[in-house]
């Protein structure tokens, strides 16, 4: 049985816990009002500094939390919103999963902040980008800890605003603009259908606070499937689709990646894209009770994460590569999630927070070295120049891949195995893109790192590592990568020692209450499971060993551009005309109804009757005016029949 | 001597209504006929003339003092507005060299 959550009566830690999200925030504030008045070792103090101080709170508080018996409870600061029967406060819900994700988000934001102080040392605009980058922890970290959905909203809306100022951050480009506007319109779809379930949460269950929510919920007497709950699950999957970049609404990740690389790293593949997993997980209670949304959310994730691989395939863009990866890695959490597996989709989390912004942050160093080049097409044989990056980016290869022992092995591997226990087809589709991203993240590496060097004399002439600041989170995360996986070690290994289960477990008590036998746990035999994991290295393996052949052995280099492809290369290499298929159906067809609107409604009606009153008075007093000739006698004349008239008027009728 | 009253009874009403409503017309037809500012000046002297005629008739016969004491109004009002008036035409005079109110149409359109 789920315990009540109670509010936190210790004044000390419910500072604590203020601090945390507000330290970023006055970072943001010295930084953002000071931008070109401070100096940039000063920035970067501020910056990195108030993160890592936010991060060892969360540390305390992680640790206080489990030396207390790990007991979940809420920090209410003051009633925000009070209106009739609403009533949301400013509170914060730290259980097992807030943790999780404050610690994920101040631990990887810290290294980034430290990386950033590095990559970004040549930037004029050093300070509004540590100003962004500290209102965007400040806005993530709203989005994890708020007690209640509104919060989460904000912070959602928050790091919504961050995106779209930092893809936009080198507002010189116009295209960069124009990437930066895509992912705005693109969430804000994805956000009309997370605020349409929160008004739905809302009418449902009277209140929009988790704990009064899932407590409701968890008696919810309609039954399995009703309407409401598939409505309000589908509506909350809306804008997780939108911010974590599922199909339809995917399109706007691999075009964030106009943003300087850390911030890809940190809010486009660690942060801010996992944060329509968070949701759905926070609301697991609500998700057991409609298993078909669950269904949907599956087939949506496992045909993201192909599409999105079959593209990654083609890109030659170090950058795009691990976009779309992000996007069909994304699209794994999802599938995770759709077959109630959710302690899989936050380990995948976790470790693709890991790998994933390593993979970034190295590829970030590589173009710090090539000058801002970013076509791999133009690089090769970095592995002697770069070694310390090269190693840690084959590290992170590897994890992503899913090589024993790397992080990424372990999620994806149980993951993978909830899957097959859900439905062998929607596995076998799991698989294809396992084997896909394991081949374009080697093609990567060896077109990257191997071979010989295909850039411009310029370009090699500056080739260097990266200084200690950007190298130094690097290691942090390969070790991360490395190790992370051991928070989840497979039943085979010994029952019950799947640490990160096992911390989670609270968190699905309500779950537990509202359909038991959704959350139940996973019970393969062994052998199906040896099974599963030996076909999944295999494919990785096998995955890597075709990119070996094709770009060490023979040395292939992607054909320059303009050349022609075959038909199947190019449809992949043009990201199968999503774009374009969007412009056509949605973009277009919409401008010109706004122009005809524009034109019809808005020229002809509105200002065709504010105009006509104005057009009225003056030509009325043009006319009118003749009347005012100037000649006295005309006047008298006309009052003196005026005032005859009125009298016989007055006369005859009175 | 008889009292002014009983002297104005011995006509018949009707002759005082029908001269004072000739005069008004008088009055009305010249000033809108007429050009000269001081023709006009003087029909509207004479307007006004045969109201305080009418007023005082109509005292005469209904014994009732009220009436005359309008007309003392009126004719004070009336020396007034000579002056006034009066001075405003020699003004015009002065910048027109014209008593003319044809020509006193600039304030139009």
């Amino acid at each position: 049985m789920q315990e009540i959550v109670m509010p936190i009566n210790n004044q000390s830690m419910a500072l604590l816990c203020l601090f945390v999200p507000l330290l970023p925030l006055a970072g943001f504030i010295i930084n953002g009002l000071g931008n070109r008045s401070i100096a940039k070792g000063l920035v970067s103090l501020i910056g990195s500094g108030t993160v890592l101080a936010s991060f060892l709170i969360t540390v305390y508080l992680f640790i206080d939390f489990q030396a207390n018996g790990s007991r979940a409870y809420t920090v209410d600061f003051y009633d925000w919103i009070s209106v009739g029967s609403l009533q949301i406060g400013f509170s914060f819900l730290i259980d097992q999963l807030t943790l999780l994700m404050m610690l994920m988000v101040t631990g990887i934001g810290f290294l980034i902040h430290l990386y950033s102080a590095g990559y970004m040392s040549h930037d004029e605009n050093f300070g509004k980008f540590f100003a962004f980058i500290n209102l965007f922890m400040f806005s993530m970290l709203l989005l994890v800890m708020g007690s209640n959905y509104v919060m989460m909203f904000v912070g959602w809306e928050g790091v919504g605003l961050c995106s779209y100022l930092l893809i936009g951050f080198w507002n010189k480009n116009t295209s960069y603009n124009n990437a930066a506007k895509k992912a705005f319109v693109m969430n804000r779809i994805g956000d009309l259908g997370f605020l349409l379930g929160i008004f739905l949460i809302f009418i449902t269950f009277g209140s929009v606070s988790y704990p009064q929510v899932f407590a409701e919920a968890a008696n919810y007497t309609g039954g399995i499937d009703s309407t409401v709950m598939i409505a309000i699950t589908l509506l909350l999957f809306v804008g997780a689709m939108g911010k974590s970049a599922q199909i339809p609404l995917f399109t706007w990740l691999p075009d964030a990646m106009a943003g300087p690389t850390p911030v890809s790293a940190l809010i486009h593949a660690a942060t801010m894209v996992t944060a329509g997993i968070y949701m759905v997980l926070r609301s697991n209670v609500l998700y057991v009770l409609a298993p078909t949304t669950l269904e949907v959310i599956a087939i949506v994730g496992v045909a993201t994460a192909v599409l999105a691989a079959t593209i990654g395939l083609a890109q030659n863009d170090i950058k795009k590569v691990l976009a779309y990866s992000t996007v069909s890695q994304l699209g794994y959490m999802f599938l995770a999630l759709g077959v109630m597996a959710f302690s899989s989709s936050i380990f995948h989390v976790l470790t693709h927070a890991f790998f994933k912004a390593l993979l970034f942050l190295g590829a970030g160093s590589v173009i710090h070295a090539m000058s801002n080049e970013q076509d791999i097409r133009s690089m090769g044989g970095l592995r002697k120049y770069l070694p310390i990056t090269f190693l840690t980016f084959l590290i992170g290869t590897l994890a992503i891949s899913g090589i024993p022992p790397f992080a990424g092995f372990f999620s994806k591997d149980e993951l993978l195995a909830h899957v097959w226990e859900h439905s062998k087809v929607l596995w076998a589709l799991g698989m294809l893109a396992s084997f896909m991203t394991s081949f374009y993240m080697f093609r990567l590496v060896f077109l990257t790192f191997f071979g010989t060097f295909r850039g411009t004399e310029a370009q090699k002439s500056h080739l260097h590592e990266s200084p200690i600041s950007m190298t130094l989170p690097l290691i942090v995360l390969a070790i991360l990568s490395t190790v992370g996986g051991f928070l989840g070690i497979p039943a085979v290994f010994g029952e019950g020692n799947h640490i990160l289960q096992n911390y989670l477990a609270p968190i699905y008590g309500y779950a537990q209450v509202a359909n038991a036998p959704a959350v139940a746990p996973l019970h393969l035999d062994h052998a199906t499971e040896w099974m599963l994991m030996g076909l999944s290295v295999a494919v990785a393996a096998i995955a890597a060993i075709i990119a070996y052949v094709m770009y060490v052995s023979k040395k292939t280099v992607p054909v320059p551009e303009g050349e022609r492809l075959s038909p199947i290369h190019n449809l992949i290499y043009h990201k199968y005309y999503i774009d374009e298929l969007y412009d056509t159906v949605i973009v277009r067809p919409l401008m010109w109804l706004s122009t005809t609107f524009h034109r019809v409604l808005d020229v002809l009606v509105v200002d065709g009757i504010v105009n006509g009153f104005g057009k009225l008075t003056t030509y009325s007093s043009r006319t009118l005016r003749y009347a005012q000739s100037g000649a006295i006698g005309f006047y008298l004349m006309v009052m003196v029949f005026s005032i005859v008239l009125i009298l016989f008027l007055n006369f005859f009728i009175g | 001597m008889n009292n002014i009253p009983e002297v104005i009874r011995t006509i018949p009403l009707d002759y005082y209504l029908f001269f004072s409503a000739a005069l008004f017309v008088i009055g009305v037809i010249g000033v809108l006929t007429r050009r000269n500012a001081i023709v006009i000046f003087m029909c509207i002297e004479l307007m006004l003339n045969a109201v305080n005629l009418l007023l005082t008739a109509l005292s005469a016969y209904r014994a009732d003092a009220s009436a005359q004491v309008f007309v003392f109004f009126i004719m004070a009002v009336a020396a007034a507005e000579v002056c006034v008036g009066l001075a405003i035409i020699v003004m015009t005079y002065r910048n027109i060299r014209s008593t003319d109110v044809q020509l006193l149409n600039y304030l139009k359109w």
